[in-house]
Formats: C-alpha cells, sequence, structure tokens
C-alpha cells in the first residue's frame, strides 16, 4: 500500500537552523521522523592538501582557521605535535598563557552555544542576553591577543605575546561578572518550563551507545561518561591547575545544556588559578625552521570535544602529512541514533546540541580495494550495502535483526 | 518548575539603556595591540625579504626602488592580519595599526604601495 | 458617510496604519526588554513598501489562483470582522444580536487562508507549515472561544455592543471575567502565532511555514494581515474584558481604547520575550490539558454569578 503520509524533506545544505551547510536528508511521516541521512562535505576547503605545500609558521595560521569558534584549539593542537617532533621545551609561561587563551575560547564558544540553542528552539531572549555576555569576553581577547577570532597568539616554541598586569585586573573583573551571569543561566535553564518541555527527553544518548557510536566532549560527557582529555592526557598548564570534570547521567539535550554551563564555571575558576600561579620568564624559545623528520600525534580538549592532530615531518621546512580530526566528526554520527523516533520539531536542537562545527569536520574518506589494487571514492551508501554483502556472502545470518537491513537500490 | 523564569532581568532592562553601540555614530577605539591595517616603513627596511617569505597568504610584495631603497606593496584583500611579518621583520619596518575599516569600491585601491619618495 | 467609516475611519486605512503602528510598538517593546534598541517607528511601513515593490515567484507545481487569491482574501475577512468591535463609546459600526460569534468565525478565516495558501504552494516546508496551523487551530479554538463567551455569557446578550453597554451599566461586573481574560490572552497568542505558539511558522524548524513560497506583494498582505489580526484580536480583548472608560465621547474615548490596546499589546510582547517555542503534541496536551478546564472553570464562575444576581 502506498503510503501518501511519508515524504522525505531536506534540511539543508541551506536552513536558517543550520548555522553552516550540512545536508540532512530527513524522511517524515507528519511529524515523526522515520530516518536521517547525514550527508558531509559542503565546507571542504582542502587544507589538509594546503598545508603541505607552506612552511610550519605559514601553516600556523592557516590551521587556525579551520573554524572560527575553536581557532585557538587547532592552532595549540598543531604547535604541540610540532613542537614534540622537533623536541623543543616551552617555557612555563608560555604554557600558562596558551591555557588561559585556550580558557577563554572555550568561554566564548559555550556562550555562543547558549545563543544558539535558544535561538533553535524559538528563545531568542536568551540568544541576546548570552550573546551580549559573550562581548565581555570578545573584548577581552581583542585586548590580549589582538584580534576578536583568529587570534594567532601561538608560535612554535611559545607564545607571541605577553600579558600585562592592567590586562591581568581585567580579565579578573570580567571572570567575576560572567559568573554571575552564568549562575543566573543555570538557573533558567534548570527551571524555566518552557526550556525544559523543549530539552529534556530529546536526543537521548545512552551510555553504551556514546561510547559505541564514539561520542566526544559535552556530548559524551552528558550520558555520564568521564572522559576529558585536559585529565587524562594534561597538556599546556592543566596538570598544575586543579578542576572538575562535569558529568550528568539524564543523557539528553538538557544534559548537554547543564554540562555546557557548569564546565563555564570551571574555566572561571581555571582562569583563576592561572593568573595567581603564572610563572614569570620568557615566553617563547627560538625554533629552527627545518623541524627534524618524525611524526607526532597531539590530542587537545576543543569547547566541543576532543580534537586530534597528527603531524609527519621530514627535515624539511615544510610538513609532509598534517591530519586533523576535529570532534564534530566524532558526534555527527550520533545525531542519526538520537534523532530515531522524534519529531521534527527536535531535529535542529538536538543538531545543535552536538555544537556542530561542519568546518572542522569535512574530511574525505577513501576506501582501498584490496584485491583490484584500484582506489574509488565510496558514499557512504554504498559502503554500507558492499558490507552487507559481503557479511552474507560470508554466511552471517541478517533474519534475527532489525528488518532494516536491506539493500537500497 | 516556573514558567516565566527571566522574568525579572527582562523587567530590569526595559528601564536600563540599550547595551547596542551606534556604531557608526559612536566609534568605539580598538585596544591597544589590535591588528588592523599593516604600515610600512621604508627607511628602516634593508630588503631581506623574510616578511615576504612567512606571510602566509602572499600578501605583502618588497622590491627595490633604487640602491638601498626599497618599497612594499600589500595586498589588503590578501593579508590575514596575522602580524606573523611584523614578527619576522628583524629591522621592526613593519607594525599594525588599528585601522580596521578599509573597504574600498575599487579592487585597486585595496593594493597599498609605501615607498621611500625622498 | 458610511463608506467613509469603512474605507478611511475605522475602516481599512485607519486598521492598516494601526496594525503597522502596533507592530512597531511589539518590535520595540521586545527589543527593548532584551536589552537592544529596536526598530523606528516606520519600520512596518518601509517592509510594508519593500514587499510591495519586490518580484514575486510563484512555484511551477503551485495552484495560481489559490495562491493569489489567499492574502486578500485573510486580509478582507479581518478587516470586516472590525466593523462589528466597538471602538470608543458601546457602538460598533454595525452590530445584531449574534456578532460576537461572527466576528470569532471571522477571525477564524485567515487561518484557513494560511492553510489553504501553504496547502497549494506545493513546498514541503510550506505544506508542514499549513498543516502545523490547523493543528493549533484545532487546540486553541475552544479556550478562545469559551472565554469570549464566558463574558457574553454574564452579559446574557451575544451582541459586543451589547455586553460593553452592560459592563459599563454595571462596572465592577468585569472583575468576574479575570480568569476568562487570562485564557484569552494564552489563547491570543496562539491565534496570533507568536511564540510560545508560533509553530507554524517555525523559522528554525521549517523555514517559514505556510508563507514560504510567497513573496513580493502577497507576503506584503499576509503581514498586514497579521498586523490587522491583532489589532482585531487585541480590540475584541479590550472590548469584552476592559469595558470601562466607555462614556467619554470620541476623542477621550479613542485615547481610552488606544492606552487598552497598548496595555494588551505590552502583555503580548512579553510573553513573546518569556518563553521558548513549544512542540505542537505539547501545545495540544497544553491546551487540552490545562487551558480548557481553566475556561470551563470561568464559565461555571460566570454562569453561578448569573443565577445569584439575577435575583
Amino acid at each position: 500500500m502506498h503510503d501518501t503520509h511519508k515524504f522525505k524533506i531536506p534540511v539543508g545544505p541551506q536552513h536558517p537552523s543550520l548555522k553552516e551547510p550540512e545536508s540532512f536528508s530527513v524522511a517524515l511521516r507528519g511529524e515523526k521522523i522515520l530516518g536521517i541521512d547525514i550527508r558531509l562535505g559542503y565546507n571542504h576547503r582542502g587544507i589538509e592538501k594546503a598545508c603541505e605545500e607552506r612552511s610550519y609558521i605559514q601553516d600556523l595560521y592557516l590551521i587556525e582557521r579551520v573554524c572560527g569558534i575553536c581557532s585557538h584549539s587547532h592552532s595549540t593542537c598543531f604547535v604541540q605535535a610540532v613542537e614534540e617532533i622537533a623536541k623543543v621545551e616551552v617555557p612555563q609561561r608560555a604554557l600558562y598563557i596558551r591555557t588561559l587563551i585556550g580558557e577563554l575560547e572555550r568561554i566564548h564558544s559555550h556562550f555562543l552555544w547558549l545563543g544558539i540553542a535558544g535561538h533553535e528552539i524559538g528563545f531568542d531572549t536568551l540568544l541576546m542576553y548570552a550573546w551580549r555576555d559573550r562581548e565581555i569576553v570578545m573584548d577581552l581577547l581583542a585586548a590580549l591577543s589582538g584580534n576578536r577570532v583568529n587570534y594567532g597568539i601561538n608560535t612554535i616554541g611559545g607564545v607571541r605575546r605577553d600579558i600585562k598586569k592592567e590586562e591581568i585586573k581585567e580579565i579578573l573583573k570580567g571572570m567575576d561578572t560572567l559568573e554571575e551571569r552564568t549562575l543566573y543561566y543555570i538557573k533558567i535553564a534548570t527551571e524555566e518550563v518552557t526550556m525544559i518541555k523543549r530539552l529534556s527527553g530529546v536526543g537521548k544518548l545512552s551510555k553504551k551507545e556514546a561510547l559505541r557510536l564514539g561520542a566526544v566532549g559535552p556530548t559524551a560527557r552528558a550520558s555520564g561518561i568521564n572522559r576529558d582529555v585536559r585529565k587524562d592526557d594534561p597538556y599546556a598548564a592543566y596538570a598544575e591547575v586543579s578542576f572538575k570534570v562535569i558529568t550528568d547521567d539524564h543523557c539528553d539535550v538538557y544534559a548537554r545544556a547543564v554540562v555546557r554551563l557548569k564546565e563555564l564555571l570551571e574555566s572561571f575558576s581555571i582562569i583563576r588559578q592561572i593568573l595567581e600561579k603564572m610563572p614569570e620568564g620568557p615566553v617563547a624559545v627560538k625554533v629552527p625552521r627545518k623541524i627534524p623528520s618524525g611524526e607526532a600525534f597531539s590530542r587537545y580538549e576543543a569547547p566541543r570535544g576532543e580534537d586530534v592532530h597528527y603531524v609527519k615531518s621530514n627535515g624539511s621546512e615544510m610538513p609532509e602529512r598534517v591530519k586533523i580530526r576535529a570532534p564534530t566528526l566524532a558526534n555527527v554520527q550520533a545525531v542519526k541514533r538520537m534523532l530515531e523516533d522524534r519529531f521534527l520539531a527536535d531535529l535542529p536542537i538536538v543538531v545543535a546540541a552536538i555544537d556542530p562545527c561542519f568546518s572542522c569536520t569535512d574530511r574525505m574518506v577513501e576506501i582501498d580495494q584490496i584485491d583490484s589494487g584500484e582506489r574509488r571514492v565510496l558514499v557512504w551508501q554504498e559502503l554500507r550495502d558492499f558490507s552487507i554483502e559481503w557479511h552474507r556472502k560470508n554466511g552471517i545470518d541478517f533474519s534475527r535483526l532489525n528488518k532494516k537491513l536491506k539493500l537500497r537500490k | 518548575m516556573r514558567p516565566g523564569r527571566i522574568l525579572r532581568l527582562v523587567l530590569q532592562s526595559f528601564f536600563k539603556k540599550p547595551v547596542t553601540r551606534n556604531y557608526p555614530v559612536v566609534k568605539i577605539e580598538m585596544p591597544q595591540g589590535f591588528r588592523g591595517k599593516l604600515k610600512f616603513d621604508p627607511k628602516k627596511c634593508v630588503g631581506c625579504k623574510m616578511c615576504m617569505r612567512d606571510c602566509p597568504a602572499g600578501a605583502i610584495t618588497i622590491s627595490k626602488t633604487a640602491d638601498n631603497k626599497f618599497m612594499a606593496e600589500i595586498d589588503l584583500a590578501r593579508c590575514i592580519f596575522c602580524a606573523q611579518c611584523v614578527d619576522s621583520c628583524m629591522r621592526k619596518a613593519l607594525e599594525m595599526t588599528k585601522e580596521f575599516e578599509l573597504g574600498a569600491l575599487k579592487k585597486l585601491d585595496l593594493t597599498v604601495v609605501t615607498k621611500d619618495d625622498s | 458617510m458610511v463608506l467613509f467609516q469603512i474605507l478611511v475611519f475605522p475602516g481599512v486605512i485607519f486598521l492598516a496604519v494601526f496594525g503597522m503602528f502596533m507592530e512597531f510598538v511589539d518590535r520595540k517593546v521586545y527589543a527593548r526588554l532584551q536589552n537592544r534598541v529596536g526598530p523606528p517607528w516606520f519600520q512596518p511601513f518601509a517592509d510594508f513598501i519593500k514587499l510591495l515593490g519586490k518580484e514575486e515567484l510563484i512555484p511551477e507545481q503551485a495552484n495560481f489562483r489559490m495562491f493569489k487569491l489567499m492574502p486578500l482574501f485573510s486580509f478582507t475577512s479581518v478587516a470586516t470582522s472590525f466593523l462589528y468591535i466597538p471602538v470608543w463609546g458601546t457602538h460598533s459600526l454595525l452590530s445584531f444580536n449574534g456578532d460576537v460569534i461572527v466576528v470569532l468565525y471571522l477571525l477564524t478565516l485567515p487561518t484557513l487562508a494560511f492553510f489553504i495558501g501553504g496547502w497549494y504552494s506545493t513546498s514541503l516546508y510550506a505544506r508542514i507549515g499549513s498543516v502545523r496551523t490547523l493543528t493549533q487551530l484545532f487546540a486553541y479554538e475552544v479556550p478562545l472561544f469559551m472565554g469570549i463567551l464566558a463574558s457574553a455569557l454574564l452579559a446574557d446578550t451575544w451582541s459586543i455592543s451589547e455586553i460593553t453597554l452592560f459592563y459599563s451599566r454595571h462596572p465592577w461586573y468585569w472583575a468576574s471575567n479575570i480568569i476568562g481574560f487570562a485564557v484569552s490572552l494564552v489563547a491570543l497568542l496562539g491565534k496570533l502565532e507568536k511564540v510560545p505558539f508560533d509553530i507554524p511558522e517555525a523559522e528554525t524548524e521549517i523555514v517559514a511555514g505556510a508563507f514560504t513560497e510567497y513573496g513580493g506583494r502577497h507576503l506584503a498582505f499576509f503581514r498586514l494581515t497579521l498586523d490587522i489580526e491583532m489589532v482585531v484580536g487585541c480590540s475584541l480583548m479590550a472590548a469584552v474584558f476592559l469595558p470601562f472608560g466607555l462614556g467619554f465621547g470620541m476623542v477621550w474615548g479613542f485615547l481610552v481604547y488606544l492606552l487598552k490596546i497598548l496595555f494588551i499589546v505590552m502583555l503580548l510582547s512579553l510573553a513573546r520575550t518569556l518563553f521558548a517555542r513549544l512542540r505542537i503534541d505539547q501545545m495540544i496536551v497544553f491546551c487540552w490539558k490545562y487551558l480548557a478546564p481553566v475556561a470551563l472553570i470561568q464559565l461555571l464562575v460566570n454562569l453561578l454569578l448569573k443565577g445569584v444576581l439575577v435575583q
């Protein structure tokens, strides 16, 4: 029987709810979501290849511009990898300044997220207020680093600028104001009736599912997984400051909001500790232009999750290979699972809850066919069909599993 | 659970001045160290071209006008305002100003040529 | 004279200008509550004129006649409904026994027009938006009707002019309608498609709902319809629930009317600021679980009062 109530609606690539282009092809029956097809790649700019044709110093600025919101994360992650290959000892003061800017970036990113989440559920007031408070952080960053986004504070071997005493006072004042406002926003998120109705029970991702799908960052921490690169594998100055890793057990969008808001409070405390403990000394060491050959793998806790950079050098001024795995790539697989059996109205807020940064995400996947020796690029659908076919040929019986596992032409 | 939890903040804001800055009527000055338009001092340049080597976008071109005199062509459309050239220059011939309103109606106006006319 | 009253004041031109002015008030209050500046007074007029000058693109598969007819249809129905509502004093331009029902149904016609316009646009977003419009209609209509009719019940008449006359004769009876006022205000938010009930036009979910394919002068008239619907709805509220200050003559009476409308519009803007948007299923549950029983309570209160007061 032909079901006339089923149809497919395109959410994206251009859509008012997505801040960056991504294609979600949603199969609907009325208001209920039956399934989603996700396609990435609309923001692919070929940065990894471009890095191979520029020197390390030029790459610093290129990698910074992978994303506007988590630019310092990418830049620091890259620089950490290069410094590991070159075996440089970065001065302590530089590490502290890097941590300071990293935490300020986390604050600005979480306020941005709060505003976007408010906008997606129709709560524009929260958007206006959260972004008003974000201006305090942006002004601080502009005074510290010279620009509101894309700070350019890193250089190989340290940081480029130092902090002055008046700036420290400004930062502390800003932190006090923001802390008071964050406590108020926590109250709003946990007590406002319409917000709770829109956020709780939506986009559920159990702990097992989150581990299986590889979720990172606040998305995973909201499902009760205690994973934070700052604690598991401390870099920069994180080994010397004390802070809590915030987790929550509700496993839904409400939990993700609460985790991010409470992380803000931890960030304020980290910044205060850093400013108190900041050691004196130089801010950079001189590193030769030619980096010796080697490879390094570095991780960083970006506001969205774990950011991974791999750098391979071959002794010249330009890197041989740079690979970036942004946190959103790990989280976007979970969106399909979160939106099963939900309503269309939940789609914007669920996508916004993983804090998507599709600029960071877009990479291409190439599958090497081992038998014939030829290479071709498979779309996800072809890959899935290929894998089902292969398993059937090898005797795996799917009849006991979900009937949805059928080949689609 | 309280409906209208944000009421107090909202009513307070009703009686306060709005936070919007009335740009372009009111212009705020950028903080010290803001990375705006690049300024080149031809008297200090020795023509080592380190800035050209380190520029990620290829925005600056140094060329010789006369013996020991150099000129710089800065393409504002390509510049990413990272100030790496400022750090790379060993004679401190480059500095970043606070100017950020750099729109132009013709593409040609975006290339700033600075030379020593003496 | 009647032609002047129908066309200019308080007819079409007055309604259009007043509607756009009220849109400005709504947007300005909304902005100030959010610590922003807000648009200048001429913004809705500028928007209307700009939209009139824009190109209209009608999708190929859409039904041209329905597409073009709906804006005018909705505009005329809301403009007509204003003829029965008393602005100052207790007399409206036209009145007869039963016109409160006529006004309420004339106010339902724009919702139907949005549905038809969105459905015949054949765009997917427009179809979802138009279906949501009708679903929302089923939720808020009953509490709205019950709230207004409760007040009519106490006045023992179905004519709005007579209702205002009754309440101006017995000044303190309007206090018994406070619950109905609250219920009707919430239901009015649903009719005007304002947050928390702006589900049919949810910008972040379905682009623009039923208005997705509209542009140019059709969109201009749809937006004008929404503005006039706000004015008419608020006037109905003011006439039925806030019937005081009606004996002052034309100029002062109009001023009192203006103040009442401003008050109600500010309440609507405040509601827009305070809440997030609900989902359609949550809205239906809310309206039937909480709003309709409270409206029933108001009906009961008025019935009892009527029994007591009739003596």
